[in-house]
């Protein structure tokens, strides 16, 4: 049987729904306003409902316009390294800091996407980045955390 | 009043202040293209220095930031599909797949002259329409702003490509769902942040639509690279440069730019309502407008798809200084910071300051339009060289991306977990795009949300929670039934397409 993707990710959505409705069932509110007109939980309980009414009207309706994506075209390797390096810049940002992670993340970024030219790779990550940061930390005055340069004095 | 607009133009149209505007210009558009970094941060970050200058100077010099962080920011929604403010949003829809197709000068030019002339009818408009609208603007009630954002919902919903109104319906209310996120507005209780502090304060805007624009296009380009389907749409960057628009295309923006111009206008008129809706209407409007021909163009790169959001959203940014200037109430957080820069400079808007200090509500206007000319001025011969960011090559241009999306919430936030949010929403927007769900519905509906609950709270609470608001007022009731008339359509307009 050809499983329908969009019909999977409706049934995700409608199972989703019925958590977030859970969910907001469950927000505590203020004694006076549990019979008040309006508390705290009766957008969301709305949104539940409205999310549980779209999702099963897809789930139910006919889908004549099938989405077909043929996966082994799909570069979901690259993809995932690119995520992964995104991840690593995103935990040590604040340790290591804004220059040295930013210059890194883009260098090895531009080798896992296959470019060889070393010098160019270099050019438009360190000197890039320091430019960058120039224009925002130096000239318009915004706070970048950088606690590496801070330890070899280039930054205050 | 003719005195007034001389009084303001003599004002503004001396050599410092040209001078100035330029100036601001030129920082503008660098502010505006940067992520998180919007019209409003960019008036923010002058403020301190234009208190060095007379009052009109200062003002004008804020003129010139303001229109260049607008440009700036429909620059990076149509090279990067990175709008940074919720305003150019919609500027991406199809200025993004004209820039890929390779007119990216095409489609930077047709902003800049759509903006152009968006603020020109617009200040037309406030010339002659600021007093009286300023009274229609207090008119509307809480009722009608609900039902105004249920309209800007189902108008964009209902305006997605063919078979796709239940897929935006869903997206509309995933929009809305994380808008929820964090502390209630009134009651400051928490909700569906499962004890994470860092959820507290909400999902930020910059986070949601760098994740669903500008970083899941990035990883879409990089997961489809070897689809043949995908390679085959890559087109020669010959033309890339070119801002050249040739008279079948002039001939569609002559149409869409006097009809947009009044949407935005009068929509950036109503507090609170502002360039978002006004952009997203004008643009469902259009499409409703044109063609069938030229309805299938759309979101590919449509001409007037392009020209009818940044022409809205332009005369919105001048609409909303009708309540700033005649009432003293800001429509928008741009229009809050420029409030706060006038009132630095002893100058109190409100309903006096039409009559007591004309000048000076002229010269605001005056300002405000020369800062539009001098930008275009500017702007115009650099797109050809803007536009070439597009010629790098992918292998530099998706990290670049990628690290431009982050900056901006880095900047914002100083959070890993923003990051990691940021990167689970783009992988979880790239899975959606590939089944061709779209994003803009629920960037406008996470731009709605809290007003629309705001205005909902407010509506029950005063009819004692009854439904009744819905039908007690005419303009709500009007509203209610053009959005009933849109579905209808589509309904109406799919099923004669099945059966033809």
């Amino acid at each position: 049987m050809n499983i329908n993707t969009t019909k999977i990710i409706s049934l995700l959505f409608f199972i989703f729904s019925a958590f977030y409705l859970y969910t907001a069932y469950q927000i505590q509110v203020f004694a006076f306003d549990e019979n008040a007109p309006f508390n705290a939980r009766t957008f969301p309980i709305y949104l539940g409902y409205t999310g549980l009414f779209f999702s099963g009207l897809k789930l139910i309706l006919p889908d004549p316009d099938t989405i077909k994506v043929e996966h082994k075209n799909l570069e979901y390797k690259k993809t995932g390294i690119l995520i992964l390096i995104a991840i690593i810049y995103g935990a040590t940002i604040l340790k290591v800091g804004y220059f040295l992670t930013t210059s890194l993340f883009l260098f090895t970024s531009y080798y896992f996407l296959g470019e060889r030219r070393w010098i160019l790779m270099f050019l438009l990550s360190f000197p890039f980045v320091a430019a960058f940061m120039y224009l925002l930390h130096g000239l318009l005055d915004i706070y970048l955390r950088d606690p590496f340069l801070k330890t070899i004095g280039v930054m205050g | 009043m003719i005195e007034g607009i001389l009084i303001g133009l003599t004002t503004a149209l001396t050599f410092q202040n040209i001078f100035m505007v330029m100036i601001g210009c030129f920082f503008g558009t660098i502010i505006g293209m940067l992520p998180g970094l919007g019209p409003m941060t960019a008036i923010a970050l002058m403020i301190p220095i234009t208190y060095g200058f007379d009052p009109a100077t200062g003002l004008i010099l804020m003129a010139g930031v303001y229109y260049g962080a607008v440009f700036g920011g429909s620059t990076s929604s149509i090279l990067l599909n990175a709008p940074g403010v919720p305003g150019t949003v919609a500027t991406s829809f199809d200025g993004y797949p004209m820039a890929q197709q390779g007119k990216a000068g095409k489609a930077l030019a047709i902003a800049a002259w759509s903006s152009f002339a968006g603020g020109t009818l617009s200040a037309i408009y406030l010339l002659f329409m600021a007093p009286s609208l300023s009274k229609v603007s207090l008119s509307f009630r809480s009722p009608d702003y609900f039902a105004l954002m249920i309209l800007g919902l189902t108008a964009i919903a209902a305006f997605s490509s063919k078979g796709q109104f239940l897929k935006a319906m869903m997206m509309v209310v995933l929009g809305l769902m994380l808008a929820s996120v964090g502390q209630d507005s009134l009651s400051d209780i928490t909700r569906f942040t499962f004890d994470n502090m860092n959820l507290t304060d909400g999902i930020s805007f910059v986070l949601v639509v760098m994740a669903t624009f500008a970083m899941s296009e990035a990883l879409t380009i990089i997961l489809k690279r070897n689809d043949p389907t995908a390679a085959a749409k890559q087109v020669s960057l010959t033309e890339l440069g070119s801002i050249k628009i040739n008279k079948e295309e002039r001939g569609k923006m002559y149409k869409t730019i006097p009809r947009s111009s009044v949407i935005g206008f009068l929509i950036g008129v109503l507090p609170g309502a502002g360039a978002t809706i006004a952009s997203f209407l004008a643009y469902g409007m259009e499409r409703n407008l044109v063609k069938d021909e030229e309805k299938e163009k759309f979101g590919k790169g449509s001409v007037n798809g392009l020209s009818a959001p940044e022409t809205a959203n332009n005369a919105a940014c001048s609409g909303s200084f009708v309540p700033m200037l005649t009432l003293g109430i800001p429509g928008s957080g741009t229009t809050a910071v420029m409030l706060g820069a006038l009132l630095g400079f002893g100058i109190q808007p409100g309903p006096r300051l039409y009559m007591t200090n004309p000048e000076i509500f002229w010269s605001v206007i005056m300002s405000m339009y020369i800062g539009m000319v001098i930008l275009l001025i500017l702007n115009l011969p650099l797109i050809p060289y803007i536009a070439r960011i597009l010629a790098v090559p992918k292998n530099y241009l998706i990290p670049l991306i990628l690290f431009f999306s982050i900056t901006g919430i880095y900047v914002m936030s100083f959070n890993n977990f923003d990051i990691y949010l940021m990167i689970g929403i783009a992988v979880v927007a790239t899975f959606l795009r590939l089944y061709d769900f779209p994003m803009p519905p629920l960037i406008l509906a996470f731009v709605l949300g809290g007003l629309m609950e705001e205005n909902l709270r407010r509506s029950l609470l005063l009819s004692n929670g009854s439904w009744e608001f819905l039908w007690d007022r005419t303009l709500t009731v009007c509203i209610l039934i053009t959005t009933i008339l849109i579905v209808l359509w589509h309904i109406y307009k799919t099923l004669t397409k099945k059966k033809s």
